[in-house]
């Protein structure tokens, strides 16, 4: 791999152990994917006060920074962590302490965590704590190399914005971060933004955002890790509906890039989605029957229609979505043993609050919890065994980590669960 | 079937390791797909469903689902769970990035689909660009 003179200052050690260690990180990185070169990147999107055992043990051993070296940077040198070099934010993580009588989540690991924000905030990381950073600031420009995690915003950056990155992991962004550095490679490179797949959405229209994400959770099973280019009957999508379908799309598959000609950046066209003098490929159809069938499988792990727990805001709700909850619940009340959380980035729930959106919730006997979600977190109401979610991408991992039965559907069939504590959904 | 097949391919992660192969032929998730604790895949509809990887070569098509991927399979490291070594039918960055930091040999591009060629229980060598399989 071609290394640049300051790429080479790095690697040995001109900026001290810790760069020198996340530069080897990208060279080892950089070689298993064959990359020709690095780019020069300033905006990161990573995490690393997110709790977990062995983080636990390795910040009582050696404190954060060897949590640091070990987990973000893959070392096991005794480094000491210099400030982040370029723009560094924390994605979603643990719950925290205003939640502590609200949510069953380790006292321990509330601590932890605060402890890391302390550390990390002092380094220079931005502590945004949502999955969606492009709601609450870190917005890329078009064109943009960044070095993201989290599959749903990476779609998002990607499809949406017009960034470049990858789906990258805790220790490339940890690496990121002290080198403003990442292999150049995949997403980065023009030739790999083309589409690979066409699907064509017919006999219907996708307009609500439950169909937005079965759509997107389709677009996923049939098009794996590759390129979808969604085309046909469509409305004009917003941000929460665009939200959906992709973090469905890379949960289904592995997609990480989409275009919809005429309506993302990268495509004015269905032609120029595939790029000049490719070959447009034959449509795959999205009809009635795709769709059931969708629906079938994001509620197979349904079986009792006793639920307890609702679950909102995956990815992290808007500010919109949070508005349309409190409407649906006012002058409601939640049924006896059924819980329901609507999840948000910190900045909107500040927002919802001054709206008067979060207290209409709490009197219904909702909550708004910030940072973090049942899925990062392994954290549900105490004794759940049956959730509802209008997240395809919630349906669909919920059930393999907290081991509950799972109901798919609208945000209006969630709520009505949540006041009946009965599951009554049905594709309309 | 019996004999030996030798696979040609590109190393992701140098090294020499032998044992026993674990194939899977869906992708696999790691963040919400394994349980890095116990060295299991716990993705409910997955073919692997209960299977454990620990010390076994772990072959499958690509790495699926969230970013957590290369994190999970470090952890399986640090817990003692980890496979030995990953035969990756397609590289992304997840598994990439997931094969270096679980520090095992890798190896993707194969000149055969290794999904197909080989089987669980086979017998594998791996030998930076280089897979020789026994067949079981």
């Amino acid at each position: 791999m071609f290394l640049t003179d300051e790429d080479k200052r790095m690697r040995d050690g001109a900026e001290g152990d810790a760069v020198a260690a996340a530069m080897d990180l990208l060279i080892r990185y950089g070689a298993a994917l064959d990359a020709d070169r690095l780019c020069s990147i300033r905006n990161v999107a990573g995490t690393m006060t997110q709790p977990s055992p062995v983080k636990a043990r390795l910040v009582a051993e050696g404190g954060w920074d060897k949590a640091f070296a070990i987990i973000n940077l893959d070392s096991d040198l005794d480094l000491t962590i210099p400030p982040m070099r370029i723009p560094t934010c924390q994605l979603q993580h643990g719950f925290g302490p205003d939640s502590v009588d609200i949510v069953p989540y380790p006292k321990a690991n509330v601590e932890l965590q605060s402890d890391g924000e302390a550390f990390y905030g002092a380094h220079g990381v931005q502590i945004l704590a949502t999955c969606t950073p492009y709601q609450v600031g870190n917005l890329p420009m078009r064109g943009e190399h960044c070095a993201w995690m989290e599959s749903s915003a990476v779609i998002y950056a990607n499809s949406v914005l017009g960034a470049r990155t990858n789906c990258e992991g805790i220790a490339s962004t940890g690496a990121a971060s002290l080198t403003g550095r990442i292999p150049c490679w995949g997403n980065h490179r023009d030739e790999n933004r083309f589409g690979t797949h066409l699907i064509s959405v017919s006999g219907l229209t996708v307009e609500s955002f439950q169909d937005w994400g079965m759509l997107g959770y389709f677009a996923g099973s049939v098009s794996g890790e590759d390129r979808p280019v969604i085309t046909g009957s469509l409305s004009q999508p917003d941000l929460t509906e665009l939200k959906h379908f992709g973090a469905a799309a890379a949960t289904s598959g592995g997609v990480e890039l989409y275009h919809i000609p005429g309506i993302t950046p990268e495509a004015a066209s269905v032609e120029a989605a595939f790029g000049p003098g490719a070959r447009v490929p034959d449509a795959v159809v999205y009809g009635p029957a795709e769709r059931a069938a969708v629906y079938e499988t994001l509620n197979e792990i349904g079986s009792s229609t006793d639920v307890d727990f609702i679950l909102l805001g995956c990815p992290h709700a808007s500010l919109e979505q949070i508005r349309q909850a409190a409407s649906l619940l006012d002058g409601k009340r939640l049924a006896s043993g059924t819980e329901l959380w609507i999840m948000a980035p910190r900045a909107l729930k500040v927002m919802a609050d001054r709206s008067g959106y979060t207290a209409v919730i709490e009197r219904a006997g909702g909550q708004v919890l910030a940072d973090s979600c049942p899925a990062m977190s392994r954290t549900a109401p105490a004794g759940t065994r049956v959730f509802a979610t209008d997240s395809a991408k919630q349906a669909h991992y919920l059930p393999a980590i907290l081991g509950i039965e799972a109901w798919f559907g609208t945000t209006e069939e969630c709520i009505a669960a949540a006041v009946t504590g009965r599951w009554n959904g049905e594709l309309r | 079937m019996s004999g030996k097949v030798v696979l040609h391919g590109r190393m992701v992660v140098p090294g020499s390791v032998e044992g026993e192969a674990l194939v899977s032929h869906e992708p696999i998730s790691g963040w919400g797909g394994i349980d890095p604790a116990r060295g299991v895949v716990i993705e409910p509809r997955h073919e692997l469903y209960g299977v454990c990887f620990t010390g076994k070569i772990l072959v499958f098509p690509s790495a699926k689902g969230s970013s957590g991927w290369s994190g999970f399979f470090q952890t399986t490291r640090l817990s003692g769970t980890a496979p030995i070594g990953m035969v990756i039918g397609r590289i992304s960055a997840k598994s990439a990035l997931g094969a270096v930091v679980t520090r095992v040999p890798a190896i993707t591009d194969l000149d055969a689909d290794p999904c197909s060629v080989i089987a669980t229980g086979d017998w594998l060598l791996l030998d930076n660009s280089t897979v020789e399989v026994t067949k079981r």
